[in-house]
Parts: structure tokens; C-alpha cells; sequence
């Protein structure tokens, strides 16, 4: 008896916990305006966002998000240029120091209020205040008076330079030339937030307050927040205030939070994603000899490259890093054992653009590397201290990490090893130059030369290899006073050339975006930082 | 009995306290912090950060400013998930992480305990054999195998069942019977052997020379014998089961706990370390007191002591 009421006990718990927490079915609601089902973008949008605002935020998921609830000063336009945003035009200074941005009349937060240029001078304010602790505050220093507003050097912050001259004008004045300041413009930490709906909820120098929640959140962008469901995902839906609500073509988006590229490829397949964030390794060939039309892979602005500290033997030795640099076989890492997914190989730092390709290259044979391994006293590798590889625990990396291991042996005689540490002791031993070789990667801020070339400078908290050479600080300094950008792209060229001389690093492959998306998907168009305004995206019935 | 658990209870203060404090100074003393990141910012941003969360005091000062706030009901402010709190995190994933669970649970037992019950009844024949191989599958297979099998098979070439997520019933199908299936690979096992053993007293002995029908034997004299096993491996199974769902919720893509319980460490998330810890220190305590009790219940031979 006790047995068969248990077992009836069993049966109802069981029914009441799928019963419950699973009631509403839910999907973004609003109809389409002409009554058909409503377009509704799902996209793979990697891990949990840590928040949803500007200031606060740091990643590249955030940034998806955030550009569909609010828009800067500049947006992307249809094909992926610098397009007007929240400012209809600029003008530059003709020494290039000051920007006059003109705001659009009908620009306006989704409570209807008008976005004003008060908005942008307080937000600016608002992420430079030391009390919030924002990362990204360094992204303003191009500002005048930015950098010691945010050290707390200076507390007034009209001495900044960032003013609204009435409503709809905003100046900016830069304390040195930025030609590519309305590239980072489109980095979320320019972005406006609505100061009133912030202040409501206590957050204009405080983390965490809940004005980023859905129902809360006042933004300005083509989308509103409507939900969000912690490691599941973010509702977006047609914002009707935006300025240009005409253009926008889906009726809403969800972002899913899927950290797992197997799960993603799984949901994917199921049709549950029009947009997976990316494919698994093991993923790439089926789908590019099987579903070439949902299949991925464009290039990105980054590289993935080994650090070396230059402040220990046999590393201090530029002959022996030369060495080791024109030792590694990256075609054939490319091929075997990134499946050939378009990546290029890297003799030099920055990946080429239409902007800039690099002239100087790691070039020489085997032959120049065993000369050179000679000249610094160990031939064939003899006597050599042994040098050991770091990397963060992750299949890929080790993979390439034993290649590189072992080309160096057969081809060098050099004698490595490899070590494999967790996520942040291996950021913080690179931090502490406790290694000798690191594995690291670098995506650009944004689409610009600079963003790569500026992290080499002597001291330079991504520099990270003990390497400092007074032309490379001093040639850094001047590109940006360059009068013309050919001039500017010239001293780059100089800085590539000081950089495939010295080897501080050797740079081993440019990345490629790996995904998928479905056919449905129009207008996803390719940008070099993987970002584009979401206004534009359209899907096919 | 009374006593007892109140003893019990009393005693789980100071191992709280070890676990709190052990915890604390274990996560500050590994490498790295919660705001080392790729992209490194300037040493000062970094000092703005670290006086916001309190992290610029003295250790010594954070731990006691620490307990002082846990003895108000406050877990901290979590350093990665900036606008949330542990409490809220907490609240938000534990439902979930309960509900996988105790799906899981019911699945595990139901499979579990039937499969063991027929292969110590019929012991060494084919049902006895099947039974037995299916608990060792279900051991040696584990859950980052069995749970995309699963969804090969049901969701991508069948359809049954959501591939990952948690919204409807057909997303809870497949994550419970992956979990639920690993355990009950252990109550079977852990069932035959308790009943066999059992099966074997003089008491079922005298049951059937009364002329007691076999169900009746077997339901009502030597499952309670039989089950002693089991539910000594369900204390820490449960906890188990809600701490190691971590697989499972990466795998379906589950809201849970388990998750974050992780990833925190991953994180250097030191407040939501901290809270999970707790949290999961006083289920398996809860758990296992709960385990004594339904012992002794079970059990004539044994006493509140």
C-alpha cells in the first residue's frame, strides 16, 4: 500500500515539475505591420552578457546587443561604411583637433524624449567618472582633459573637451590628431545612455543599478529591450520612436546566450538559430562540403600570434627570435590543423585592410634561421637554454602549440616545452612576464591600423613582452600628427618594418569569422570587426 | 530524536564557518583576478574598479566586512554579472537547477530501482543480465556522450524533442533522462546488490514459508531491507545531482546553477564563488542529516544517538 502511494506521489511530483516554470510559450509578440507572421531574427550571440550597460560592459557579445538598443554618433550604413547615426553630419577642423557633430531633429529615446547633445556630454561624463570603475573609460583619452578627469586630476568637467553648444551641437575637442575617431566612435563606450532613466535607478557612478533591465531600459536604437532571461536569451523588438523605424526591416531579434559551439551547431541544425555565433572545429568540413550555402568564413581584424618576453636568455637575443620566427611552417598549421578555413598566414602584425597592408615581413629560409640561431652562439641548437611555450587551456591552442614545438625541434634543434595554464594565471603570467613564450591573440578596437600598432609602445599595459625601442615610441607618436593619411599609413609601414626586424612577437595566422546563417538571412553584410547595424538585416520568408 | 537533529544543526555552524573561510582565502590566493582580462586597461582604471567592489582594502578587512554581510542574508554584488547580485543570481538559478534535479531524481529512481528489483529477483537469467549490462553502460558512459547521442538521435533525426534549451516540456525531456540515466546506472547496481543480500535473511525465508505471495515479499519484507544502500548513495547523489549538472546545462543549455557554480571559479567571480559554496555546503549537510534520518527510519537495528 505504502509502495502504490508512493509511486502515485511520484507520478504527480513529476507531472507538477514539467508542469510548472514551462507555461508560456513565448516569442517576440508584435505582428508584422502587414499582418503577416513577424520577422524575428534568432542569433547565437555566444556567452551571457555581464550587463547591458555602455559603460560598463567590455565584450564583443555586449556590443551585438547594445548597438541594436542604442546608436552613437555614427552608425554602419548598408554596406558597412561609416554611416550618420544619432549625428546627421560633422565638420573637422583643419588641424583635425575639433569635431562639430549636428544632431538629427527626430532623434529621440524610445520614452520620446529628444536625444540632445546634453545627452552625449553627460554620458561621456558619466563614464569617466572614477567612481563607476569603467574599463573601457580609456577609450575617450583622446579628449581633452579625459585622461585626468577620469585619474581625478581634474574634477570640472567643463574643462573637457566635449561640450554640447546648444541641443543639437556637439564639439569635440581631441588633444591630439584621431583620423580614426569616428571608427571608435562606433564603440559602444561613446554611446549615450537616457541620464534621467540612469539617475532614476542610481546609476550614473554606480554599477549594477537596474535601469539595464527589461522594462526599465530607455535606449535609442532601431530595437527596445522587452526581455531578458538570464543564460537564455534577450528579446529586442522594433523600437517605433527611432529616427529611422521606416529602414527597419525585422520586427525584432533574439540573442541567445549559447557558450557552446556544439550546442549552437545543434540548435542551428534543429532550425531554432538563423545565426550560429560560430562552428565547432570539428564542424568546419562537413558543413562547407555539405551546406556551403549556410557555411561562413570572412575575414577578421585579427591575429593570432606568440608573445616572447624579451627580458630573459635566450629570448633577449633578437637573432634567436628571428630564428624561431622563420622556423614555424604556418601553412602548414593552416591547413592541418585549422581544417584550411580561409585563414591566412601572418608575417607580419596587422592583418591587411583596405586601409593598410603591411610592406615589411618576417621573410628568410631555414637556412637564414639556422645562421642566425649560429651567430647567437647556438648552432644546431646546441647550448640553448630550453624555451618554454605558454597558452591557455584549450584544444586548439595546445594543438598548435605542440606543432610549433616540434618544428622547432626537427627544424632548429631547439629544445621546447609546453605548458598549458587556466584562462586568467595565464593572463596573469603574461601580466607578470612569467614566461617565456605566449600564445595570445588581439582583435582591433577598431577598423584602423593603430589599434594594433599602439600596443608595442614601451610600457604599454598590452605590451607584455619587456620590448621597448625608442624610434618604434617615437615613430608611434608622430603618426598620429601626420598631415595626410598616405603619411600616416607611411609611418606604419616604418613601424612594421621596426617590428619584423626586432621580432617581439611572432605573429602566426590572421583570424577568419567561422559561422553559419541561414539563407533567410538578407543584407549580413561583412565588416573586418564582425559588426553591423542590425536596422539593415532583413529575413526572407 | 529531536535531539539529534538539533544537535546536528548546531554543529553545522562551525563547519560552515571553515568552509566560508577556507573558501575565501583559497579563491584571493590563486592567480589572477576577476578583472584580468586580454585587454589590459591602465593601472588606475584598475584602482577605480577594485575600490568600487572593495577590493583595495586589507584581506583581513574583506573577510570580516564579508562575514559581516553573509550574517545579514548578503551574498555581495557578483564582479562579473555587474548589474546582479549573488542573492539574485542565486534565486533566479536554483529553481531550474532544483527542477532538472529532481526530474532527474525521478527518472533515476523509477529506472533504477525497477531495473535492480528484477535483476535480484531473477537473478542469473537474461532479465537479471540486461539490467546488469544497462546500469554498466550507464556508468561508463558519460553525460558529454550521452547527451548529444540523445539529441542525434531524438531531436535531429527524429523530432521528438528540443535539442537544447529550457522554455517548454519538450526542452526538459532530454537533459532529465541524460542525467537521470547516470544515476540510475548507480541505484541498480546499488538496488540488486541490497536486495540480494536481503533476499537471502531468514525473515523472507519465513514470509514465504507463510505462504506470503512473491510481490508481497518482495514489496512489502525486502525492499525496505533492500533500499538501505540506496539511500545512503542518495545524500550525496542529490547534491550530486544539483552541483554536477554543470555538464548537462552546458550541454542543453540550461539556466541552472550548476553553471555558474563553475564558471565563477573560472571567472574569479570571488562573491559568487563564495555563494555557491554556501549554498551547496548546506544542501549536502541538509541532505545528508536527511539521509541519517530516513536510515534510522528504515532501519530497526539502528537508534537516534
Amino acid at each position: 500500500m505504502q509502495l502504490r502511494r508512493a509511486a502515485l506521489l511520484a507520478t504527480a511530483a513529476f507531472a507538477l515539475i514539467l508542469a510548472s516554470g514551462c507555461g508560456k510559450k513565448d516569442s517576440a509578440s508584435s505582428r508584422s505591420a502587414d499582418g503577416s507572421a513577424p520577422k524575428i531574427l534568432r542569433v547565437g550571440n555566444g556567452a551571457e552578457p555581464t550587463d547591458l550597460d555602455p559603460h560598463v560592459v567590455t565584450g564583443v557579445g555586449e556590443h551585438k546587443i547594445i548597438t541594436s538598443l542604442i546608436e552613437g554618433l555614427v552608425t554602419y550604413s548598408k554596406d558597412g561604411d561609416t554611416a550618420p547615426g544619432v549625428a546627421e553630419r560633422w565638420d573637422i577642423s583643419e588641424d583635425g583637433l575639433t569635431y562639430t557633430f549636428h544632431l538629427r531633429e527626430n532623434a529621440k529615446w524610445s520614452n520620446g524624449d529628444p536625444v540632445t547633445a546634453h545627452d552625449f556630454v553627460g554620458s561621456f561624463k558619466r563614464i569617466l567618472t572614477p567612481t563607476l570603475g569603467a574599463e573601457y573609460s580609456y577609450k575617450l583619452f583622446h579628449l581633452v582633459g579625459a585622461e585626468e578627469f577620469n585619474l581625478g586630476k581634474l574634477t570640472d568637467f567643463s574643462q573637457v573637451g566635449a561640450k554640447a553648444l546648444d541641443d543639437r551641437t556637439l564639439q569635440l575637442t581631441l588633444k591630439h590628431r584621431t583620423p580614426f575617431l569616428l571608427e571608435s566612435l562606433k564603440h559602444y563606450a561613446w554611446f549615450p545612455v537616457h541620464l534621467p532613466t540612469v539617475q532614476k535607478f542610481d546609476g550614473l557612478t554606480r554599477k549594477g543599478s537596474l535601469w539595464t533591465r527589461a522594462g526599465n531600459f530607455v535606449g535609442n536604437g532601431p530595437f527596445n529591450l522587452v526581455d531578458w532571461r538570464p543564460n537564455q536569451k534577450i528579446t529586442v523588438t522594433r523600437a517605433p520612436t527611432y529616427w529611422d523605424a521606416a529602414n527597419v526591416s525585422l520586427d525584432g531579434i533574439e540573442f541567445f546566450a549559447i557558450e557552446s559551439s556544439d550546442t549552437e551547431e545543434r540548435e542551428f541544425r534543429t532550425g531554432r538559430l538563423d545565426v550560429a555565433y560560430s562552428l565547432p572545429l570539428s564542424k568546419i568540413e562537413t558543413y562547407r562540403r555539405n551546406h556551403p550555402d549556410t557555411y561562413r568564413a570572412t575575414p577578421y581584424y585579427g591575429t593570432y600570434f606568440y608573445r616572447l618576453n624579451v627580458t630573459q636568455k635566450p629570448l633577449d637575443d633578437k637573432r634567436v627570435r628571428r630564428a624561431l620566427a622563420l622556423a614555424i611552417d604556418r601553412e602548414s598549421i593552416i591547413k592541418n590543423i585549422l581544417r584550411d578555413a580561409g585563414q591566412t598566414p601572418a608575417f607580419n602584425f596587422t592583418p591587411p585592410s583596405d586601409k593598410f597592408t603591411s610592406e615589411a615581413r618576417i621573410a628568410g629560409d631555414l637556412a637564414e634561421a639556422k645562421r642566425l640561431l649560429a651567430e647567437a652562439g647556438y648552432p644546431e641548437g646546441r647550448g640553448m637554454p630550453r624555451v618554454e611555450i605558454l597558452f591557455n587551456t584549450l584544444e586548439s591552442h595546445r594543438v598548435i602549440a605542440e606543432a610549433i614545438q616540434q618544428m622547432w625541434r626537427t627544424r632548429l634543434g631547439v629544445n621546447a616545452g609546453i605548458l598549458n595554464q587556466e584562462w586568467k594565471v595565464y593572463l596573469d603570467s603574461q601580466q607578470t612576464l612569467n614566461y617565456q613564450v605566449a600564445r595570445a591573440g588581439w582583435i582591433g578596437d577598431y577598423n584602423d591600423p593603430h589599434t594594433f600598432l599602439d600596443m608595442w609602445i614601451t610600457g604599454g599595459g598590452n605590451n607584455q613582452t619587456g620590448w621597448s625601442h625608442a624610434d618604434y615610441d617615437r615613430l608611434l607618436r608622430t603618426a598620429l600628427e601626420s598631415k595626410t593619411e598616405a603619411d600616416r599609413m607611411a609611418v606604419y609601414q616604418q613601424l612594421e618594418t621596426i617590428l619584423a626586424d626586432e621580432v617581439p612577437v611572432i605573429p602566426i595566422y590572421f583570424y577568419t569569422r567561422i559561422y553559419a546563417i541561414s539563407p533567410k538571412v538578407q543584407n549580413w553584410i561583412t565588416t573586418p570587426l564582425d559588426n553591423r547595424a542590425w536596422k539593415w538585416i532583413d529575413l526572407a520568408n | 530524536m529531536f535531539r539529534f537533529i538539533a544537535r546536528r544543526l548546531l554543529e553545522t555552524i562551525p563547519v560552515l564557518f571553515i568552509i566560508i573561510t577556507a573558501t575565501f582565502f583559497m579563491v584571493r590566493f590563486v592567480p589572477g583576478g576577476p578583472f584580468d582580462s586580454e585587454k589590459a586597461t591602465t593601472p588606475e582604471i584598475r584602482a577605480n574598479l577594485e575600490a568600487y567592489y572593495g577590493l583595495n582594502l586589507p584581506l583581513h578587512q574583506q573577510y570580516f566586512n564579508y562575514l559581516k554581510a553573509i550574517a545579514q542574508g548578503d551574498l555581495g554584488r557578483s564582479t562579473k554579472y555587474a548589474s546582479r547580485t549573488v542573492n539574485e543570481i542565486i534565486a533566479d538559478k536554483l529553481p531550474t537547477s532544483l527542477q532538472l534535479g529532481g526530474l532527474s531524481l525521478l527518472i533515476a529512481l523509477i529506472l533504477g530501482l525497477t531495473a535492480g528489483t528484477l535483476a535480484a529477483v531473477k537473478r542469473n537469467t537474461k532479465i537479471d543480465y540486461t539490467a546488469s549490462s544497462f546500469a554498466m553502460v550507464g556508468i561508463c558512459v558519460p553525460t558529454f556522450v550521452l547527451g548529444p547521442l540523445l539529441v542525434l538521435i531524438f531531436s535531429i533525426h527524429l523530432g521528438w524533442f528540443s535539442a537544447s534549451g529550457w522554455y517548454d516540456w519538450q526542452d526538459r525531456v532530454l537533459p532529465s533522462l541524460t542525467l537521470g540515466i547516470v544515476y540510475a546506472a548507480g541505484i541498480a547496481r546499488l538496488t540488486r546488490g541490497g536486495m540480494l543480500e536481503v533476499l537471502n535473511q531468514d525473515y523472507i525465508r519465513t514470509a514465504r514459508a507463510k505462504g506470503a505471495s512473491e510481490a508481497r515479499v518482495i514489496f512489502k519484507h525486502a525492499l525496505r531491507g533492500g533500499l538501505l544502500p540506496v539511500v545512503s548513495y542518495l545524500g550525496p547523489a542529490i547534491a550530486g545531482i544539483l552541483t554536477g549538472s554543470f555538464v548537462i546545462e552546458t550541454i542543453f543549455q540550461i539556466p541552472g546553477l550548476g553553471r555558474e557554480f563553475v564558471n565563477s571559479a573560472f571567472n574569479r567571480d570571488y562573491t559568487l564563488v563564495l555563494g555557491t559554496v554556501i549554498l551547496y555546503a548546506v544542501l549536502i549537510i541538509a541532505l545528508n542529516l536527511i539521509v541519517d534520518v530516513v536510515q534510522v527510519w528504515l532501519n530497526p537495528k539502528l537508534k537516534f544517538e
